[in-house]
């Protein structure tokens, strides 16, 4: 099955060689990271984490976000959902790898990287965000795989399988929750430590995730001959307008918990965010960006004459993922850490070496997800032909 | 065999297998220094700190001295394991817009406090970081991999990581002392090799005016308990169960 990825037209392997040449671009950048090391981020020891975590932690949603289809299809027996399914777990097993990279490029020592195996350690919240992550990623391999294959050969997927499917389910669930929990348990950082960073979380995977996936399926039928049809794209945008919902409403929760307490200590954070703090707005315009983002999205997502219009569906689905990307991509793990636990307003940016080696990172992951697309597209169109009369 | 002859065999098994696990734990030794029953912790006299003048820097020089701690112009690298802030950073959960003028504008030390509940080491995915039956945050430089969640962790903001090699940049390398590699975090470790000695911290050594003082919480005679019991002293943000064993007398 592996070996239709290995063939297609001029135009599929120039985009393959694109994404070649930026990801080598990424290694070299990369490397020099690795001789010199982390300081060429713009990390400190008051920003100890940044761009990367950032990212990582905005991939999480992306992968978690599978679930959103896998549930109707493999739960509710939505029969819509059965040509993108595929298309979601595919897309999460990209977005895992990609989590996984940031990680390890985040690390001081990767070397070392399996200390966290060796030494297992029950208490730490990353054991078990690494241990969500690898399980995520082998049951989605397990299961896209043993599915498609089946649907390949025309008969119907093994009954192991659907256990498989539904265990699944909450484990997509864990390991954004998981992810919270890496930030919400920690009262060195207040910004952080509230109950509903989990809950928000997943609002804005289940938002963010899914617009990404109405994006691309509308590509892929721009693309080629491929379409899921209009009902499981609309079926969808309803998941993403909901989800962006609560995901606003519980930011709105978040500041008014801060403001109408007053603590500094939880106020001065989002003060960094959206009116800069002493000085320092660098993030400020980002983060209205975010606001507008998310205000255009509301409007096209909730009127329904606009989301039923694809024109009008594309840049709602772009502004959710834009405004989500933004604050949790640029904003959230950044102002964690500012101010410091000594209340210092110390700055950070991402340097050139850390966009490009993000840069890499993401072309590895878009790599994977052509290459899965590839095949799962190609089985597809050997079927349509197939079962075509003679 | 029948069912007594059964629980005999078995609870005989139980007893030999516990009795083999307490004499290795008892004869290992590995462990001895763990149970020394000791509660190591500092004190430090802000106002025999501050007497001195804002220029005094005996302890943080003996400190860097001796644990190969390299000096970066860009403050973005900067590893430090005793250093001094500002009172109202310091102590930021006591804010006071009417603090005396000398603690205002004087700065104090500031290091690991050993936490009693480290949140640190609760985080730490590779057990490189944990805490001692004394009290001793530890750190194990060739386990850590620099993820920096002990970082994230710490509300003190006491732990330094590597960003870049600090070889090039220490300035009298010791033989005596580990210098680390990048790519690791770092932080004061109360001079676990000179207490082992039966010494006292570098910093602590190098106070002439006795500003800091350290010594075992356990021993109601030691004379860190007696400096406790006479002076009102006070500790970094207590109100997030940590239980810091660093005391400030202000």
């Amino acid at each position: 099955m592996l070996e239709k990825a290995f063939t297609g037209s001029k135009k599929y392997w120039t985009w393959i060689i694109f994404l070649l040449v930026l990801i080598g671009v990424g290694g070299i950048f990369y490397l020099r990271q690795f001789n010199i090391g982390l300081t060429l981020t713009g990390l400190s020891r008051d920003v100890s984490w940044g761009f990367y975590i950032a990212q990582f932690t905005f991939l999480v949603g992306v992968a978690a976000s599978a679930v959103m289809v896998v549930l109707p299809y493999y739960l509710h027996n939505y029969k819509q959902f059965s040509k993108i399914t595929i298309l979601g777990e595919f897309l999460a097993i990209g977005a895992v790898v990609m989590c996984m990279l940031f990680i390890v490029v985040d690390m001081g020592q990767p070397l070392r990287a399996f200390n966290m195996f060796l030494y297992p350690t029950l208490n730490s919240m990353m054991f078990w965000d690494s241990v969500s992550l690898f399980g995520y990623l082998i049951l989605n391999v397990i299961i896209s795989m043993v599915t498609l294959g089946a649907e390949r050969k025309g008969i119907a997927p093994p009954h192991w399988i659907k256990p498989v499917i539904i265990f699944s389910i909450p484990w997509a669930v864990s390991i954004h929750t998981v992810t919270a929990f890496l930030y919400s348990g920690l009262a060195a950082r207040p910004f952080w430590m509230t109950a509903i960073m989990a809950p928000r979380f997943l609002a804005t995977a289940f938002a963010a995730g899914p617009a990404l996936l109405i994006l691309i399926v509308l590509i892929l039928r721009k693309l080629t001959k491929f379409d899921v049809g209009k009902e499981p794209i609309q079926k969808l945008a309803i998941i993403v307008t909901y989800a962006m919902i609560l995901n606003v409403f519980f930011l709105l929760l978040e500041i008014f918990t801060a403001f109408y307490s007053g603590i500094h200590e939880h106020t001065l954070h989002f003060q960094l965010l959206y009116t800069g703090l002493e000085g320092n707005n660098i993030l400020v315009p980002f983060m209205w960006a975010s606001v507008v983002f998310a205000v255009i999205a509301l409007y096209l997502m909730i009127n329904p004459k606009t989301r039923v219009n694809e024109k009008f569906l594309i840049i709602g689905c772009a502004s959710v993922f834009l405004s989500i990307w933004i604050d949790k991509g640029l904003g959230m793990i950044v102002a964690g850490f500012i101010p410091n636990p000594l209340g210092q307003t110390v700055m950070y940016a991402p340097t050139i070496t850390e966009i490009m080696v993000s840069v890499g990172i993401y072309s590895i992951g878009i790599l994977i997800i052509t290459g899965l697309y590839k095949i799962a597209l190609s089985v597809r169109n050997q079927l349509k032909y197939s079962t075509l009369p003679d | 065999m029948n069912r007594r002859n059964f629980i005999k065999i078995v609870s005989f098994g139980g007893a030999v297998t516990v009795a083999t696990k307490l004499s290795i734990d008892a004869f290992s030794g590995t462990n001895a220094n763990q149970h020394s029953g000791k509660r190591w912790a500092m004190v430090i006299d802000t106002r025999k700190c501050i007497a001195q003048g804002g220029e005094c820097r005996k302890c943080i020089e003996a400190c860097n001295d001796s644990h190969n701690i390299p000096k970066f112009e860009n403050p973005k690298d900067e590893i430090h394991w005793i250093w001094k802030d500002k009172f109202k950073n310091a102590f930021i959960t006591s804010e006071n817009h009417y603090l005396p003028q000398k603690l205002n504008e004087q700065k104090v030390l500031l290091l690991c406090n050993h936490c009693d509940n480290p949140p640190c080491t609760n985080v730490c995915p590779t057990k490189a970081t944990w805490k001692r039956d004394d009290g001793i945050v530890m750190m194990d430089w060739h386990r850590c991999i620099g993820c920096r969640y002990c970082i994230a962790a710490c509300p003190y903001g006491s732990r330094s990581f590597n960003w870049r090699d600090p070889r090039q940049n220490i300035g009298n390398l010791r033989d005596d002392y580990p210098a680390r590699t990048k790519g690791v975090v770092e932080k004061c470790t109360f001079c676990d090799e000179l207490i082992a000695r039966g010494g006292m911290p570098a910093c602590v050594s190098a106070c002439e005016e006795g500003a800091l003082r350290f010594g075992d919480l356990n021993n109601p005679d030691s004379d860190v308990r007696k400096i406790l019991l006479d002076n009102f002293s006070i500790r970094r943000k207590p109100e997030l169960g940590t239980s810091p064993e660093v005391y400030y007398i202000v």
